[in-house]
């Protein structure tokens, strides 16, 4: 309880503890100057922020052991111009002490989880928009640009809106086909693309209590695909909680007992329908990986349905671990064996495939299924295409099949 | 300070920032390669409209999804003065007031395209000069007006050596 007025959500209590001007409540609608605990930036954004800071005229970063520079959005460089990007972050970081972690490692997000950078109460600024992964470790993480990033790295410091907060209740228990993916993309269709634009959001349930931490992460990175600046499954280990008196702006109730697999329709990912409604929609490839799904428990549900089996006639599947460590996990315990013998192509962790940089692009008219977090148009690197978000389990039995399919739909037979 | 006018250019809701500029066309330090490829997926023929300057406007929601800066420096470097939407995206809306674009939030209904737009950085109105009618407009913050008057953040902190 809060003795200096009303309670206060986890974005309120983060942002407050961080803020300049403690005489301020740092209650939702005020603007904040805030200290950052942790700056990550990566080889899309990071050029950009460098060529900023040295034109806002910084020449050494605030604190160089609080800062990240991650390879990862088209690793191995494909060309030339790419490469001499990147070479530019190396040379900065190196001058400046800056901690750089190679292309290969795996996904900036992956990374920061598996490195512990980031901790409960931490506020965290990374120069992508998938950032929020980290409210899943109790963080007030968001995703911000390059300008943002130069002058956080410069000064130590951003200014924040303080949020306001959904609180959305999960009740209920998942049906054996469904994971994590399907409860974020049918909140995600729930409270709209944009229905948590500019707040932040806490999810609360038995579900949620039990759930992996993989699972948390899953949901916490999709939670800007609904507009939120920031979101925290609160869990017992999550290392923060909301005063019991705080103040949301709205509640939403979703029941997962009536959940089925969802997918995401083209080219918005708050146009959800059941999986088994799409049955009729071929597959001409299949992708399994990104900072949502490419973890090692995503990687095990996709080969436990593709085990001793072969992908449909007339369909690709690109796989991309998320991080070295989740690729040398998955050679050892045979998971990755399993994928190729059922036709994946494996692709080095890092982000090209889903941001349409590097690798996997596919051809006009063609339909693919992707556990990733986003299905804009041109999104994969063809604006003709038609991108499908799905669960690991969806996607594998999809790609089975060579159409859209339900999982649960394998079990049955 | 100085007054914004020029012609509206519309489009819908929903516009995604790999609209704007598709990951493939961000990994470059040259604006001018970016303003080549500005909303070339959803009108090809934008570079040519917007050329010489003028408004972009929009429905709800303008400019979600990635964190990319690309996409308001291509869309300001094309010829995009200023940005008219029911809502942004919080990411895009701090990006382009830090690149010194100017945005503005307001109902987009009754402006169509090729009326003449006026606005002023700080005002709490937008004049649609063909159809004769002024349009309330969200406030900017404090913080917002001081970057704008600076052309951006990189001049901003140039000159207060930070926040």
């Amino acid at each position: 309880m809060n003795a200096s007025g009303p309670g206060k959500t986890i974005a309120e209590k983060i942002l407050a503890s961080h803020s300049v001007s403690p005489e301020k409540k740092a209650s939702a609608g005020e603007i904040l100057f805030c200290e950052v605990d942790f700056l990550m930036s990566h080889d899309t954004t990071g050029p950009m922020a460098v060529q900023a800071f040295e034109n806002m005229g910084g020449v050494k970063v605030f604190d160089p052991s609080k800062i990240v520079f991650i390879m990862d959005h088209a690793v191995p460089a494909p060309y030339e111009r790419i490469a001499n990007m990147q070479a530019m972050m190396r040379s900065f970081a190196k001058a400046q002490g800056i901690p750089l972690i190679e292309g290969g490692e795996g996904v900036c997000h992956q990374i920061v989880v598996e490195k512990g950078f980031v901790s409960p109460g931490n506020l965290v600024l990374g120069a992508d928009s998938h950032t929020c992964t980290y409210g899943a470790l109790g963080a007030f993480a968001t995703g911000v640009g390059s300008t943002d990033m130069a002058a956080a790295m410069f000064t130590g410091k951003s200014w924040f809106k303080v949020p306001e907060t959904i609180r959305i209740t999960l009740k209920g228990s998942l049906r054996k086909s469904c994971s994590a993916k399907d409860v974020i993309l049918k909140t995600i269709g729930v409270i709209g693309a944009d229905g948590a634009n500019y707040r932040s959001v806490e999810f609360y349930g038995e579900w949620i209590d039990r759930s992996s931490l993989s699972d948390r992460l899953t949901l916490a990175n999709m939670v800007v695909e609904m507009g939120s600046k920031c979101g925290y499954l609160c869990h017992p280990d999550l290392g923060i909680a909301a005063d019991k008196d705080a103040k949301y702006v709205l509640d939403v109730e979703i029941d997962l007992d009536e959940l089925v697999p969802v997918v995401a329709q083209p080219h918005a990912v708050d146009d959800i329908c059941p999986a088994k409604d799409r049955s009729d929609v071929p597959v001409h490839q299949g992708f399994l990986g990104s900072c949502t799904n490419g973890r090692i428990e995503d990687l095990r549900v996709a080969a436990r349905i593709l085990k001793g089996r072969k992908i449909a006639d007339g369909t690709r599947l690109i796989v991309t671990p998320a991080s070295r460590t989740i690729y040398l996990e998955a050679m050892n315990d045979g998971t990755l064996q399993t994928l190729i013998e059922a036709g994946a192509t494996i692709f080095p962790p890092g982000c090209g495939v889903c941001v349409g940089t590097h690798g996997g692009v596919p051809a006009d008219g063609e339909v693919v299924i992707s556990t990733s977090n986003r299905n804009f148009k041109g999104r994969m690197g063809n604006n003709k295409a038609l991108i499908y978000l799905a669960s690991p389990a969806t996607v594998a039995a999809s790609v089975l099949q060579g159409r859209i399919t339900d999982p649960g739909e394998l079990e049955a037979e | 300070m100085m007054k914004i006018r020029g012609r509206a250019l519309k489009y819908g809701d929903n516009i995604s920032t790999d609209l704007v500029i598709a990951g493939k066309y961000t990994k470059t330090l040259n604006k001018k390669d970016l303003a080549e490829h500005a909303m070339e997926d959803l009108d090809p023929d934008f570079g040519k409209k917007i050329q010489g300057g003028g408004f972009l406007v929009a429905g709800s929601y303008f400019g979600c999804g990635s964190s990319r800066e690309q996409a308001p420096v291509a869309l300001k470097e094309a010829g995009v003065l200023c940005i008219v939407a029911k809502t942004f995206s919080r990411i895009f809306y701090r990006n382009a007031i830090n690149i010194g674009l100017p945005l503005v939030e307001c109902d987009t209904d009754v402006i169509e395209d090729g009326d003449v737009l006026e606005y002023r950085i700080g005002s709490d109105k937008l004049s649609d000069t063909t159809r004769n009618i002024d349009l309330a407009v969200s406030p900017l913050p404090e913080i917002m007006v001081e970057i704008l008057k600076e052309g951006g953040v990189v001049p901003y902190i140039k000159k207060h050596g930070g926040f």
